[in-house]
């Protein structure tokens, strides 16, 4: 199991992570999930060995990591951009741990030949990584790095250069492939979709602080805060009476502040709260409104295509609460 | 859920830094000591000797006296001279050696190798052979007597360009053979003519190579006191000539120390800049491009190709022609009279024995040179984590350039009154003059090596450790197969320096096995048409050489070492 | 097959490097087998210039009947030798040197670089003696006189007398003729200072300032001017005056005539020294090495292997020399100890003179 105790990391007197202590259990998914200069990468880093903790400590299975060289911590690192071996055959960058380990050959060949058809480039060996497109270069990464089983696999963006419909898929992928291997796995992402459909848990950073931890559904339903509300995916947060009314519409006990997806407000005749269509523009599944709902002001809401509201349409909006998420002050 | 530690709780213990931060610095510092020790010992150590003998008059720093000496009319001329004819003459090998390395390392062109290894030639020549051969075009009655350049300071620049376009060539040459072609094709696919591909894509790429280039070539054209004397004749002094003048014949070392201390201050300053122009950000990436046919646009390059050609080219005819002479016929006499060591003539031993003797001591110079060098190179070009360590490592890099900045004869002198001292006499080794050329090839091993190695993206390495490679298999596996063909050309550049080197070892006593500039010198500095003309028969066995073993090393490719 | 190709350029690799270390005998600047036929004798180091050159044989002979294992150690010319033995007085690098001339001769004895002794000298020797050095710390070992040296056939092709004087020389018919090594550069340069020194006294500075004023040429070397800008020299230049030796016509004969001549009104004689070193390891062997300098064998070999004539008038000259090389019945002369007082000072206003 990975424990982070207190991490803090700083350059040159400036802090880029701070005190931030997690936990990670054999065979789950983390997902550590930050805007860019969070400190996420660095945190990564250092897991990896490629940082030198300033304060507090890495800890494997109980073990002190600090002094381990990252060759000796068995973590594998995938990066965003896969870091191929350019000089070498896509069977040779699989098998490169392989070989380091002295693996007798035959063996090698047919690990290296299971884990291509394990992320789906069979036959692809003798090819060399610049023959390769985004997608297929990102599965040779993670073959390679599963090649050894490591104890911990640590992957940074790993589907961020790739383009959004190889991303979803890859994704799916890589989960699958994840779960078959019974791999643990570290991922630092800025993308909550891409957090979303890998891991399991969930590790918000922010400004270096970790912000927010828990599986994926807990963090997802409540957000610690306003910030985190909107990187992971809200729409809007609703504070003072604009969100008492709104919580009042959803029936939930009451709350300082309430974080709305986009499709938490439905037109719907028997809604709770009335207001003005503002605009209106349809999408393939349904209508996106804005809605000026008297007392909350502004707000993005949702309607059927059948019969989407017309802007300077009088509607009546109904709130899911599944859809809105109470903000503890 | 875990609740994170805000603001306001207690700070967690903050670790000085970890074992493996300091695992890190040790393993810097034990990269670093090697190459420390040689050079304080064989540099810092002598030239501090010497300035000490010039500083401390009766005991006592006067450093009024250094202020005197600044002060001189003359020396600010003369600092004027040396810093304006090393500045032409920088400008004058980049201008040449850029279209140069473009046309010989991206241009697929039928002896382009040999080209390549022919034009580091000049580099080997003793310069008093080439200055014959240059007065004989530049003089009055000779085939260019009419640009009116003999004894000018344009001859002096036109002399110091010719020995070190090869640098430019070389160093630039390494670089651009590697630069991806995608950015210049994508500029192009945006609408660039090939003209602003150059100025925006390119040439910033490229800077690096030509900064290091073309300040180790200013470090050389601003020590190199050969050529000022022979094309200049008296009427111009460098610094340089003036330490030496105060040195072996005044033996005015307050003056000398005052003028070594103005060139260290000079050439640090100097290096501080470069190593700031040498900053890209971000890195290029390395890709090893295949030359390309020549296109249509080539030709403005291919033609200031040729008049490089012609510019190095001529002077190498002259000697060539002038080998070939015997009594104002052709004939191979000369270079049958190289091997025997006849009464008749200066010969000290047949040129067969002293080629051998340049070979032992240039394999020397060479390894010492890529060791030292390439150690150097690691050290300087490994991410730094935090401002002090870059610091340290930009003061690092630096430091080894100032070999080259400081005066052969301070050097030379300073061993002499330095290495006496200690546990052994080390001013009688014969391992001396290798190690001191060594120190001079240094800079240049380290100029090549460094670029490349700063190329590579530090994330293979981070890779390759991630998956359980030891830093020394790392270094196998990334570094080594992209820095193999540079490593390649740094130590052939080892090896000519340490062929042709003559000027700064001269001044080390040595074993009394004369190598070919050795017996070079001493048959051109006796009367005698036969010494003449053995002189520069010499000399074209030893260009030769030097093309043969720069051809050799051209013909080597290896890429599949890191392949395991 | 991919394998095979990495395998070939390997081996080629190899072989490369193989093939450079044998050349360079697996280095470490190769293994001193050639002193192995002296092991076991006791060292005895000559400190000397870069023109010290003896045959082979003599020197063996002499290892032979001392016992003595003669290293040599040239390094730069006379000036830098001799600031090279003032440098290390105390901590000498040798026994014995060889190459401090008269010019700079003055320096070393002030400076304490030698230790007495006074070997036989051969016949001829005495008249060379460094004037002035009552201790008996340098013994001469040959001379040579620095003298200007013209072009005959050059002159007779035009009809032209050749110059004979200094004072000649900056006539309007012989302008643009003159090539010289400088002073600071180069010890016949610094002879040739010396000369007109002695000529002109305080005024050789106008002697000078006129001399340019016609056209003389300086450059850094000896090389420089001969062989690059001399009409006879090997790279046949424009300039048909040179500052040379009274030796030098001998180099030029061709058809039994020297094409050549020295000017021997315009000498200055030099004379190389040899002495034990103070603070020598093998007192003994240094003089042992003087003696041997001053052998018939070592005085005869000198003009061959050294270009210059020896101090004993007991041996003979070789012919070429004998015939085309005469010497100059007076040269001109100036006092150690003045050159001691005044060539710093000589020095810097010439250099001023001369450069720019």
């Amino acid at each position: 199991m990975l424990s982070l105790r207190e991490v803090s990391i700083s350059y040159d007197g400036v802090p880029a992570v701070e005190e931030v202590s997690l936990d990670l259990p054999d065979g789950q998914v983390l997902a550590v999930l930050g805007p860019s200069g969070s400190g996420k990468s660095t945190l990564l880093r250092a897991v990896a060995g490629l940082e030198d903790v300033t304060g507090g400590a890495v800890v494997w299975d109980g073990r002190d990591l600090a002094g381990v060289p990252t060759h000796r911590r068995g973590f594998a690192l995938m990066f965003q951009d896969g870091q191929l071996f350019h000089h070498l055959s896509v069977a040779r960058n699989v098998g490169y741990a392989l070989r380091l380990r002295r693996v007798p050959r035959a063996q090698a060949a047919r690990r290296v030949e299971e884990l291509l058809e394990l992320v789906g480039l069979s036959g692809y060996g003798e090819r060399l990584p610049g023959t390769l497109s985004g997608g297929e270069r990102q599965r040779v990464a993670l073959a390679r790095s599963l090649a050894v089983e490591p104890r911990l696999l640590l992957l940074d963006e790993p589907l961020s250069a790739l383009d959004a419909g190889l991303r979803e898929r890859l994704a799916g992928d890589l989960r699958e492939i994840l779960r078959a291997a019974g791999t643990t796995a570290l991922l630092v992402t800025h993308d909550h979709e891409e957090a979303f459909a890998v891991a399991d848990r969930l590790a918000v950073l922010r400004e270096g602080r970790l912000v927010q931890e828990g599986a994926i559904g807990q963090v997802w339903r409540s957000p610690a805060d306003t910030a985190t509300a909107l990187f992971l995916g809200y729409a809007r947060v609703l504070t003072g009476p604009a969100a008492a009314l709104v919580v009042e519409a959803a029936g939930l006990p009451d709350a300082p502040a309430l974080a709305v997806r986009r499709s938490a407000l439905s037109v719907d005749p028997a809604g709770a709260l009335a207001g003005t269509v503002r605009a209106a523009r349809d999408t393939p599944g349904q209508v996106r409104l804005v809605v000026d709902v008297a007392g909350v002001g502004e707000v993005d809401a949702v309607a059927g295509l059948e019969r989407p509201p017309a802007p300077g349409e009088a509607v009546r909006l109904r709130v899911d609460p599944g859809r809105v998420a109470a903000i503890p002050g | 859920m875990r609740v994170p530690s805000g603001p306001g709780a207690p700070r967690g213990r903050q670790a000085p830094r970890g074992r493996a931060g300091l695992g890190r610095l040790l393993t810097l510092a034990a990269l670093a000591v090697v190459p420390v020790l040689a050079l304080g010992l064989f540099f810092v150590v002598p030239v501090s000797g010497m300035l000490a003998r010039g500083l401390v008059v009766d005991g006592v720093v006067d450093p009024g006296a250094v202020l005197e000496v600044l002060g001189r009319p003359r020396v600010h001329r003369v600092l004027w001279f040396t810093a304006w004819s090393a500045s032409a003459a920088t400008a004058l090998a980049v201008l040449l050696g850029l279209p140069a390395a473009y046309v010989l390392y991206r241009l697929d062109l039928p002896l382009r190798r040999l080209l390549r290894a022919l034009l580091l030639v000049p580099f080997v020549l003793p310069t008093v052979v080439v200055g014959v051969a240059f007065k004989q075009l530049l003089r009055e009655s000779g085939p260019l007597g009419f640009l009116g350049l003999e004894e000018s300071a344009v001859a002096i620049v036109l002399g110091l360009a010719f020995f070190n376009v090869s640098v430019v060539i070389r160093v630039v040459g390494g670089a651009w053979e590697s630069l991806d072609p995608r950015p210049g094709e994508a500029a192009a696919a945006l609408g660039a003519s090939p003209r602003q591909v150059f100025r925006t894509v390119t040439l910033p790429a490229l800077r690096p190579a030509i900064v290091s280039a073309a300040s180790v070539v200013f470090l050389f054209c601003a020590s190199g006191f050969g050529v000022v004397l022979t094309l200049g004749g008296l009427r111009w002094s460098t610094v340089e000539t003036e330490i030496y003048l105060l040195t072996t014949n005044l033996l005015d070392l307050q003056a000398a120390a005052a003028l070594s201390i103005l060139q260290l201050v000079v050439v640090s300053v100097l290096l501080a800049l470069s190593a700031r122009l040498r900053a890209v950000p971000g890195g290029a990436s390395r890709v090893v491009a295949r030359p390309r046919p020549v296109r249509r646009g080539d030709w403005p390059w291919l033609g200031a190709t040729a008049v490089l050609l012609v510019y190095v080219g001529a002077p190498i005819a002259t000697l060539v022609a002038g080998s070939l002479r015997v009594d104002g016929a052709w004939s191979l006499g000369n270079y049958r009279a190289l091997g025997t060591a006849g009464s008749e003539q200066a010969l000290l031993v047949p040129v067969t024995e002293a080629l051998a003797n340049s070979v032992r001591v240039a394999v020397d110079a060479t390894w010492m040179a890529l060791l030292l060098g390439g150690l150097v190179a690691l050290v300087v070009t490994r991410r730094s984590r935090g401002r002090a360590e870059r610091r340290v490592r930009g003061a690092l890099d630096a430091f080894f350039m100032l070999p080259l900045g400081v005066s052969a004869v301070t050097v030379g002198f300073g061993f002499l009154v330095t290495l006496g001292r200690g546990p052994v006499d080390l001013r009688d080794s014969a391992l001396l003059v290798p190690i001191a050329q060594a120190l001079v090839a240094l800079p240049l091993v380290v100029r090549t090596l460094a670029p490349v190695l700063a190329g590579i993206d530090d994330r293979q390495r981070q890779a390759a450790a991630s998956l359980g490679a030891g830093p020394l298999r790392t270094l196998v596996t990334v570094d080594l197969p992209v820095v193999w063909k540079p490593l390649l050309a740094a130590a052939g550049f080892a090896f000519a320096v340490s062929l042709g080197e003559f000027g700064a070892t001269s001044f080390l006593a040595r074993e009394d096995r004369p190598t070919v500039p050795v017996v070079i010198f001493r048959l051109i500095g006796h009367p005698g048409a036969m010494n003449y003309g053995m002189a520069l028969a010499a000399s074209v066995v030893l260009a030769a050489t030097t093309a043969l073993v720069m051809l050799a090393v051209e013909r080597l490719r290896v890429g599949s070492v890191g392949a395991f | 097959m991919v394998l095979s190709t990495h395998a070939r350029s390997a081996v080629l690799t190899g072989l490369a490097v193989l093939a450079t270390s044998v050349l360079g005998g697996c280095s470490l600047t190769g293994s001193s087998s050639e002193d192995e036929a002296s092991a076991g004798n006791d060292p005895v180091v000559l400190v000397t210039h870069d023109s010290f050159s003896l045959p082979d044989e003599l020197v063996s002979d002499f290892e032979e009947r001392t016992g003595l294992s003669l290293e040599v150690r040239p390094s730069g010319d006379a000036g830098t030798l001799t600031n090279k033995l003032v440098l290390t007085k105390d901590d000498p690098t040798g026994d014995v040197a060889f190459g401090v001339d008269n010019t700079f001769a003055s320096r070393a004895l002030a400076e304490g670089v030698f230790a007495s002794y006074a070997p036989e000298l051969p016949e001829g020797a005495e008249a060379h003696e460094l004037p002035g050095d009552e201790d008996d710390l340098l013994t001469p070992v040959d001379t040579g006189a620095v003298c200007l040296n013209v072009d005959d056939t050059w002159y007779a092709e035009r009809d032209q007398a050749p110059p004979r004087t200094l004072e000649d020389l900056t006539r309007p018919a012989y302008r643009d003729q003159l090539v010289l090594p400088g002073a600071a550069t180069s010890s016949p340069g610094m002879a040739f200072l010396l000369t007109t020194i002695a000529r002109f006294g305080e005024e050789w500075p106008d002697y000078w300032r006129e001399l340019l004023g016609n056209g003389a040429r300086l450059t850094g070397g000896w090389s420089d001017a001969y062989q690059a800008e001399f009409t006879q020299g090997g790279g046949k230049g424009d300039r048909p005056i040179v500052l040379s030796y009274d030796s030098s016509p001998a180099f030029t004969v061709s058809g039994g005539t020297s094409s050549t001549s020295a000017l021997l009104d315009t000498c200055f004689e030099q004379v190389e020294y040899a002495g034990v070193l103070a603070g020598a390891d093998n007192p003994e062997g240094a003089e042992q090495v003087v003696d041997f300098l001053l052998s018939d064998e070592v005085q005869a070999a000198l003009p061959e292997s050294m270009y210059v004539f020896p101090v004993s008038s007991q041996v003979e000259l070789p012919a070429a020399w004998a015939k085309h090389a005469p010497r100059p019945e007076q040269t001109w002369e100036v006092d150690p100890a003045d050159i001691d007082a005044n060539r710093d000072d000589w020095l810097r206003d010439w250099n001023d003179l001369v450069s720019r």
